[in-house]
């Protein structure tokens, strides 16, 4: 596996150091110079650092969830039925945080969700400061408490973050799926990318250069978009074909993609091995997961339609499937706007 | 048009939506004459199926009058009378091509939220949650139906919709629990559950052979019906004997042969295990109740089959694994295949040898879904199967 968090154990196969041999200039570009305060021993310190946020939220968690009456008096506000409620939900979401810190995984992750927290504790105190039937003196006291925190977690965060380089490490995805026809039809329509965009949903264009070279536009989340240039490094007949990213690319992604005959005569196993740069770091990993575009499963579902396509000849839609986003199963007044046939 | 759509556990109304549109070029469009609303229809009136939306159009029973097709399709023409199975195949993938259709691996464009809760996704179906495809349903006055080439069967027209509008789901899928029972002469089949379902799964044993077949219910109304019209040479009232005794007593002790379970997740039962059941269910500490399978299980003779075809949806609790394992029980499940049976089974309606409109005990109007839904989960006026007309 290619997460393991120093360089030095980081055990990448003959093709992972090739994809950070080819990426290297990039990788440099965008990271940060490190912080002198993280080198050598500052690794240990900040994960002290995280492991007394750990406690801390655990405690307040605690309080919150077991005597919530007494800390709305505090505050000086009414400890009525809906409040405790509402300080008791508070209460697991800290001792979630503080429980998920102390496991010492991903502690960069457990940081920016405590800002998100302290940012929600920071907007419903600022409303009770605007309330007339509140005590300002005690709640302006726990919102200068509030505030240190959060500038306290987002420090411990972006350092956490860049000490393990959790937010921009590249992440590698793999998925497969069998299709009922032989490898050179799977294999040929795929290698002709004008193809691409009847099952590759997100994929806006894909403009061929020369038989190595293209130029690929996506839909990220929330309207955004990316682009990269893409150079096939390995290519063979019915088998596979290997991509990477090049200069002039947004987002820093490589992988191959594997044609093999399915056993007993089932047609041809496609198996996609894709690394790339999660667009916008962690944060960005975050929203489109929030968005239902995560990208494992982007890429499950565009095996899926490949396999619709190949099989049935079409993409299959629902009622509810041709809308971006929920949508109640129900008819839509026409005219109808395929997903696929957006970008055409 | 007018469609009945779900709003929220019992809360359902019939709202005016718009016309379904061919999507893909294999649909067709139908008009639908008669529809009915399924036993499996109630667990999402019930709330507890996950992945409905507010505005979702039930129902997966429905037939009607062919009125547009997509340009791909081939063997259906406008004007023509035809039944829709509830599972949605396309005919082509592997499991289509084995049959199995219910397993359709190419209908479901949300496959990824099942495979969150079952490993691997089954069929899109009519009606039946986004998880299962998000598919308008057929309570309605029109209805989208994709792969019309594959799903749709033609009928001809001295038989009226109430003797062909089961062949969408509870007729095939009764005839498959006892298909899978694999009936032999001189066997005794028991059927949990003397509801629409089970009352096809008690005939179409009776086709397949049966030399007894046994009832299982707690309503008389029902159990009279598995009688009288079903076949059932014999009837249990779990509310009054014990079940089990009662079976030993008609098996010389051995335990039916097979045991068909058309009853699924929200059994009901008496005792501490039934409310054992309900306060895990309600805690959301199980998600089904299994107190048919259970007993079905228990039953059973050694090296027997418990045939599953009551709709279950997510975990069981206290599963009598030692009792399969032990006596070498064979359970077979699935939801119908429906595509597979629908010929043989017109063939056996149109020789006379069944009428399935024998389950009916109601009509209304499509507008009076809601009422007609609120009627059959109390089972009040002996309410058995209620048809929808548009």
């Amino acid at each position: 596996m290619n997460h393991a968090s120093t360089e030095s154990t980081r055990n990448l196969g003959a093709r992972g150091l090739a994809y950070r041999r080819a990426s290297a200039e990039a990788w440099e570009r965008r990271r940060r110079p490190p912080s002198p305060a993280l080198d050598g021993a500052g690794d240990r310190g900040l994960s002290r650092w995280a492991l007394g946020v750990g406690w801390f939220s655990v405690g307040l968690g605690l309080g919150q969830l077991l005597a919530p009456r007494q800390l709305a008096r505090l505050l000086g506000i009414s400890d009525g039925p809906r409040t405790r409620r509402l300080i008791r939900a508070l209460g697991i979401r800290e001792l979630t945080a503080g429980v998920g810190l102390l496991s010492r995984r991903r502690p960069g992750r457990w940081l920016w969700a405590r800002v998100a927290g302290d940012l929600v504790d920071l907007g419903l105190l600022g409303n009770l400061l605007r309330s007339r039937r509140t005590r300002g003196v005690r709640i302006g006291g726990a919102l200068a408490a509030v505030a240190g925190v959060t500038v306290l977690d987002a420090w411990l965060g972006r350092r956490t973050g860049a000490a393990t380089a959790a937010a921009s490490e590249p992440r590698t995805v793999r998925r497969s799926i069998t299709i009922g026809r032989p490898p050179a039809e799977v294999f040929g329509f795929w290698r002709d990318f004008q193809n691409l965009p009847r099952f590759l949903v997100h994929l806006e264009s894909v403009q061929v250069q020369d038989p190595r070279r293209s130029r690929w536009r996506v839909r990220g989340p929330i309207g955004s978009t990316f682009e990269w240039n893409a150079e096939i490094v390995d290519e063979r007949d019915n088998e596979l074909i290997a991509w990477r990213s090049i200069g002039g690319s947004e987002v820093r992604n490589s992988g191959v993609v594997r044609f093999r005959p399915a056993p007993g005569g089932r047609g041809t196993e496609i198996h996609v091995e894709a690394t790339y740069d999660p667009p916008a770091g962690a944060f960005g990993r975050l929203v489109a997961l929030a968005a239902g575009e995560e990208p494992g499963q982007q890429i499950e579902g565009d095996l899926r339609r490949l396999k619709q396509v190949l099989e049935t000849g079409e993409v299959i839609e629902s009622d509810a499937s041709i809308h971006r986003g929920r949508h109640p199963a129900r008819p839509t007044v026409a005219p109808i706007v395929r997903k696929g046939a957006e970008r055409s | 048009m007018k469609a009945t759509c779900w709003n929220g556990k019992h809360k359902l109304r019939v709202e005016e939506v718009p016309d379904p549109h061919i999507i893909n070029d294999g649909d067709a469009i139908v008009k639908i004459t008669s529809t009915a609303i399924c036993g499996s229809d109630l667990h999402l009136y019930n709330g507890l199926v996950p992945t409905m939306e507010k505005g979702d159009i039930l129902g997966h029973e429905f037939m009607g009058e062919v009125v547009e097709v997509g340009k791909a399709v081939k063997k259906l023409r406008v004007g023509d009378r035809v039944v829709v199975p509830f599972p949605i195949a396309c005919g082509a993938c592997s499991m289509c091509k084995a049959q199995l259709y219910s397993l359709c691996e190419n209908s479901n464009p949300n496959a990824w939220m099942a495979e969150k809760l079952w490993g691997h996704s089954p069929a899109g179906l009519f009606g039946y949650s986004h998880m299962l495809g998000g598919y308008s349903g057929g309570q309605a006055e029109y209805a989208r139906v994709p792969f019309a080439d594959v799903g749709p069967i033609k009928v001809p027209g001295e038989l009226r919709d109430d003797q062909v509008l089961f062949l969408s789901d509870i007729f095939p899928t009764g005839y498959m629990g006892a298909e899978m029972c694999n009936i032999q002469p001189g066997q005794v089949i028991a059927v949990w559950g003397a509801g629409p379902v089970g009352q096809f799964a008690i005939a179409s044993a009776r086709l397949l052979g049966a030399e007894r077949i046994i009832a299982i219910d707690r309503y008389a109304y029902r159990l009279r019906m598995a009688r009288d019209h079903a076949g059932a040479t014999h009837t249990i009232n779990y509310q009054d004997v014990d079940v089990q005794e009662a079976l030993a007593d008609l098996t010389g002790g051995r335990g039916p042969d097979a045991c068909i379970d058309a009853v699924g997740t929200e059994a009901h039962g008496v005792g501490v295990t039934y409310a054992y059941d309900r306060a895990k269910q309600a805690l959301m500490l199980e998600t089904d109740r299994p107190i048919a399978l259970r007993q079905a299980i228990t039953a059973c003779r050694n090296g027997g089959i418990v045939s599953v075809v009551g709709v279950y949806g997510g975990f069981v609790d206290k599963f009598p694994m030692g009792a399969v394992m032990n006596r070498s029980l064979t359970i077979k499940s699935g939801q119908c295949h429906v595509q597979r049976y629908t010929r043989p089974l017109l063939e056996r309606i149109e020789r006379g040898e069944i009428d399935p409109s024998f389950v009916i005990t109601h009509r209304l109007p499509l507008a009076q879904a809601p009422e007609a839904y609120a009627m059959f989960l109390a089972k009040e006026d002996n309410c058995e199967k209620v048809v929808l007309s548009a």
